[in-house]
């Protein structure tokens, strides 16, 4: 316990030198009510709707420069010479910085540190951070950036697997000594994550039907809305205040302190307003570029990307290629999979080890199978690099196993929903990793709630007159059709999606809440590391704190580097860590004040004798049988009560390198999706007429919160499906880096998407909860193909699909 | 840069003579993007956003004159009788908040061939109004295209208003694009009945180097349409003659192959929209001459 009154004033102000406004400044308490189970409005929703809200591309310093980077034109490249002279002569300009000018530690990264801060003598992809400069406009510094004179002389590309590991192929980072680097065949192989179980042979021989089939997903983009920004304040004690939009600020801090070479103590982060982020603010972008410049200046620098930056300035979802083979009986029991799954992490590895994890462990999808073989691996190569996105690994599985599923029951002449319901998982079963699920795995129950829910009606865009609303059919207002060509088509997915980190680590939150009477009324003040990213963590954390200390007033204090880790808002583990945190936290806070009240006023009543059952509502000690024996102003007086603690979810150990066995995740979650789409076969334009989905969440804290997660990532993964994809060329070139070519779902192409939210309790976790927000992602582009591949007849084995694919051209 | 903003359509002109690289500003939503992208800089913009007449238009017994900044929503608002393909292919142009600034002026400044509003303009037959301090003239909607994002005008002068025929007969617009809304084209294509002249216009969008009319298959339509008699009899179209339509109407395009969709879906493509909207603009004309074929409602 600590009681750290000077920490509360020094955390609401800064340096005095910090932007007028920060957007995390979301102060909760008398707008906002609500306990846990009960729909919380956000406190932000209605400023982001009407275009009020501060995101960090809006924060704003006086005396403020502005930093540019200037990225390669080329994905493999020797740099012969970098010529700054012209660009520094420009007017204007305060400093450029290339590799040379790094102070200390010149790689980062999160998993193995392989990113060049700024290209060291060779760029290893299209885009990669060459120079930066600070110039007082930020036209200026893009014009500078580009007299900027940098010699290329073109290398060799690895753009696959098999120019990866050709003999003499190009090694992209000779001399690896990182923790994969002595168990993969190959060092352009980032990380391999074979599983076995079982005797796949002998299964083999008794198979009465095997499917095997290949597929490929393209490289998705996380496409947040606000573009990567931040700004870099450098401070008087020689360090440096970052406001950042970011997903976890101390993993940032320990990636930029050795970079800056300054003390972590030294390197303050405050999150900024973040403007989505799906994984995609997993890694750094601007933040290491917009520090060194401010330290080197001595003015705050602020970089903001724009649009076109912004592919280049973030990992995406890993392209993968994914062969299949699934065994059965006549009767309908998977008897093994073998799988093999390729993914393409691009020229460093961002999270591409724990990507290739999740893959591996969740290949074969929410189904008992005794017998498996399944291989995963990530290359490095010269594609764009690929890391965290929504899903992480189990994305790319679950639209090749769901695929076979259906290839399977065709097979057998069976229900593709009956079929996956008598090899569906439940608990109790074992995962191919050999870990027993040990909490509600419904899946059979999820398959049967989307089945069950009546079908929309046929011909939506028909009335009964006769005249045609094209809105509601395939090509919608380009008016394509009225009618001709349009196919029905009905398809079904279920997905697994793992919770909180894997493998071994060490997952942690940490929460500070300090009780205090103000005014006569308690209020809760909640700290936390914790990125809110639209996931609403904001909402949920007040409702945890009033829960458990039965208080109104909860304020959320911004997010900072002033208190301990919260880990990373990704993983789905949020809720349950940070929450979890804040729960374990009040707990302690609520038995201060049994523990004060009793020794102040335990001689008064009775009621305070032992510590059974009793507890804190409305500012008052109430025993479990509803009497109140003490007033919560009366106990504090002018005191506050103020604990930080860390929460942990239960430990979890590395897969087996050869066998890939382990006790390797924390908690599973599941969805199931029904699509229900119109195809125009003739033009190949697809119109997701309904997404029905369900899942399991446990508990869900925030009602509202947890069907808006599951209509996003349902729609996320419908993007995947039928349009997102960053195309890259031949020579590794990022083709449509814009949104008028990388097409994300607009409302008119969002279905309608009614929701089945179950809740049954994980005991492990706090409050029984599952995460929520990543499950949805996985099953929605499966239906939605499935759905489309009902319509057509076509095998579609790949992903998104293209009218092109649809009509043979 | 310096940024010019005449009050009066000959100030407009007398800057654009005196200053001949000037970029004529309109709506702004593909200038701006070259600007903000620093992929343009032009020593002068010319902002046309002040002249009154530029926004309003003029309804003849024979065409509309249309100023060359009326946006497109006030052309679905407005003009969907008179202009009803032209209207059909504003509806299509990106969101509400294009709709609102871009204009039909601006889409034949910037001469992008997958602009909505030229096949619409292609089958409906249009004249480009330009004007310089040297004077005026009409230039045939046909010849104004001149290469991937190269028009007719010449250095001094500006597009004024473009005359649109009426329509007598009904009109279709499709596109395709990879989503359902606020999508540039991957190819488009425009029909319009001219039953007085008894002819079919075409216009194909993003399927060749500038935006084409499929003459061949115009004629062949006309031709055999005369031939069987069915603009007299209202004799419906057979299938084969809307096959070889199609088949003539993919045959016009010399599309690329890119980013947005490969050369041989925009053929098919193109092949499949003719056919649909020779039958919706056919049928409509048989049923009794609704202007706008098909029946659609639009948003």
């Amino acid at each position: 316990m600590t009681m750290d009154t000077d920490r509360i004033t020094t955390s609401t102000s800064t340096s005095g030198r910090a932007p007028a406004r920060t957007a995390t400044e979301l102060r909760q308490g008398a707008t906002a009510k609500g306990t846990i189970g009960e729909s919380t409005p956000r406190p932000d929703g209605t400023l982001k709707a009407t275009g009020e809200f501060a995101y960090s591309s809006d924060l704003w310093h006086e005396d403020m420069l502005w930093g540019f980077t200037l990225r390669s034109p080329h994905a493999h490249a020797e740099i012969r010479s970098i010529d700054i002279g012209e660009a520094l002569a420009m007017p204007g300009v305060h400093t450029v910085m290339t590799y040379a000018d790094l102070p200390a530690e010149t790689h980062y990264g999160l998993e193995i540190r392989d990113q060049p801060v700024l290209a060291a003598g060779r760029v290893r992809y299209h885009g990669e951070a060459v120079a930066i400069v600070a110039a007082d406009h930020p036209e200026t510094a893009r014009r500078a950036a580009a007299r900027i004179k940098v010699e290329y002389a073109e290398l060799p590309l690895v753009t696959d697997e098999a120019t990866a590991t050709a003999p003499g192929a190009p090694v992209l980072h000779p001399g690896r000594a990182d923790r994969h680097a002595g168990g993969v065949p190959h060092p352009n192989i980032v990380h391999r994550q074979p599983i076995r179980r079982g005797d796949v042979a002998a299964a083999e021989a008794r198979a009465e039907v095997v499917v095997r089939r290949d597929y490929e997903v393209g490289m998705q983009d996380q496409a947040f809305l606000g573009p990567e920004s931040g700004l870099a304040v450098p401070a008087e004690d020689g360090g440096v205040d970052l406001y950042i939009a970011t997903q976890w600020l101390h993993v940032d801090r320990d990636q930029l302190a050795p970079v800056l070479g300054l003390p972590a103590d030294k390197v303050r982060l405050t999150l900024s307003g973040v403007g989505g982020a799906f994984g995609a603010r997993e890694d750094l972008s601007m933040q290491a570029h917009a520090c060194l410049l401010a330290l080197r200046t001595g003015r705050p620098v602020k970089i903001a990307y724009n649009r076109y930056e912004s592919f280049f300035g973030h990992v995406h979802r890993h392209p993968a290629k994914l062969a299949y083979e699934h065994g059965a009986t006549r009767d309908g029991k998977l008897l093994y999979v073998r799988c093999r799954i390729v993914l393409d992490g691009g020229a460093y590895a961002s999270s591409s080890p724990a990507v290739v994890g999740n893959a591996a462990s969740l290949s074969i999808g929410p189904y008992a199978v005794d017998n498996v073989d399944i291989e995963a691996l990530a290359l490095y190569s010269n594609n764009p690099p690929c890391g965290a996105m929504r899903g992480f690994g189990a994305v790319q599985a679950c639209f090749a196993y769901e695929a076979q599923m259906d290839a399977v029951a065709a097979e057998l002449g069976l229900d593709p929903v009956e079929f996956r319901q008598r090899n569906a998982m439940s608990q109790g079963t074992v995962m191919p990793t050999g870990q027993r699920v040990d909490s509600p795995a419904p899946v059979a129950e999820l398959l049967r709630r989307v089945k069950e829910r009546p079908l929309p009606p046929e011909r939506p865009w028909a009335d009964a007159g006769g005249s045609v609303d094209v809105r509601g059919l395939p090509g919608g207002l380009s008016n394509t059709s009225h009618g001709e060509g349009v196919v029905r088509g009905v398809g079904y997915a279920v997905g697994i999606k793992n919770v909180g980190f894997s493998e071994g680590f060490d997952d942690y939150s940490t929460a500070r809440v300090r009780l205090e009477v103000l005014g006569g009324e308690p209020v809760a003040l909640v700290h936390t590391a914790m990125a809110e990213v639209g996931q609403g963590g904001v909402t949920v954390h007040a409702q945890i704190a009033r829960t458990e200390l039965g208080v109104t007033q909860v304020v959320i204090h911004p997010a900072d580097t002033r208190v301990g880790s919260a880990g990373s808002t990704s993983a789905s583990r949020q809720t349950y860590m940070t929450g979890g945190a804040i729960k374990h936290t009040c707990e302690a806070v609520r038995e201060e004040v049994f523990r004060r009240g009793r020794e102040r006023f335990g001689h008064r009543h009775p009621g305070w004798a032992g510590d059974a059952g009793l507890l804190l509502e409305g500012g008052k000690v109430v025993t479990g049988a509803g009497e109140v024996i003490g007033d919560l102003a009366e106990i504090l007086g002018g005191d506050a009560i103020d604990i930080e603690r860390e929460f942990r979810h239960r430990p979890t150990e590395p897969f087996h390198p050869e066998t890939g066995q382990g006790f390797g995740h924390v908690q599973y979650s599941f969805c199931a999706h029904r699509a229900v789409v119109d195809v125009d076969t003739e033009l190949g334009l697809v119109k997701v007429v309904e997404l029905a989905a369900a899942q399991d969440v446990g508990k869900a804290l925030n009602p509202l919160a947890v069907v808006g997660q599951i209509q996003g990532g349902t729609t996320q993964g419908l993007g995947l499906a039928v349009m997102e994809e960053i195309q890259v060329s031949g020579g590794a070139l990022v083709r449509n880096p814009s949104f008028t070519d990388y097409l994300i779902p607009t409302i008119l192409d969002t279905p309608s998407i009614p929701v089945d939210v179950l809740e049954l309790a994980d005991d492990h976790a706090p409050y029984g909860l599952r995460g929520v927000g990543e499950a949805p992602t996985l099953s929605s582009t499966p239906a939605v193909v499935a759905a489309i591949r009902a319509a057509t007849g076509l095998r579609l084995g790949r992903v998104p699909v293209r009218p092109e694919h649809l009509t043979g051209t | 840069m310096e940024f010019l903003r005449p009050a009066r359509w000959d100030e407009a002109l007398a800057a654009k003579a005196a200053h001949p690289t000037a970029v004529p500003l309109a709506g702004g939503t593909d200038v701006m993007v070259e600007l903000n992208f620093d992929r343009r800089r032009p020593d002068h913009l010319l902002d046309l956003g002040r002249i009154p007449e530029l926004h309003t238009w003029e309804t003849g017994p024979e065409t509309v004159r249309l100023g060359a900044c009326v946006p497109y929503a006030r052309i679905i608002e407005r003009l969907p009788g008179e202009l009803p393909g032209l209207a059909l292919a504003a509806r299509t142009v990106g969101s509400p908040q294009i709709r609102n600034r871009g204009s039909v002026g601006g889409n034949l400044g910037a001469a992008s061939p997958a602009g909505d509003a030229h096949p619409a303009l292609l089958a409906a037959g249009a004249e480009v109004e330009v004007a310089s301090v040297r004077g005026s003239r009409l230039i045939p909607v046909e010849e104004f295209y001149t290469g991937v994002k190269r028009n007719a005008l010449a250095d001094d002068e500006l597009i004024r208003a473009i005359h649109i025929r009426k329509a007598t007969g009904p009109q279709a617009f499709s596109k395709v694009g990879t989503r359902n809304a606020m999508v540039i084209a991957v190819c488009a294509f425009a029909i319009a009945l001219h039953p007085r002249t008894r002819t079919v216009r075409t216009g194909i969008g993003s399927a060749a180097p500038t935006p084409v009319r499929a003459r061949a298959a115009e004629d062949f339509l006309n031709a055999a349409l005369a031939e069987g008699g069915h603009w007299d009899g209202g004799r419906a179209v057979t299938p084969s003659i809307a096959g070889r339509f199609a088949e003539l109407c993919a045959a016009a395009c010399d599309p690329i192959d890119d980013v947005r969709g490969s050369t041989a879906y925009r053929r098919h493509a193109v092949s499949v929209m003719a056919r649909r909207t020779l039958g919706w603009t056919w049928e409509a004309f048989r049923e009794g001459g609704a202007i706008t074929g098909g029946g659609a409602q639009c948003a």
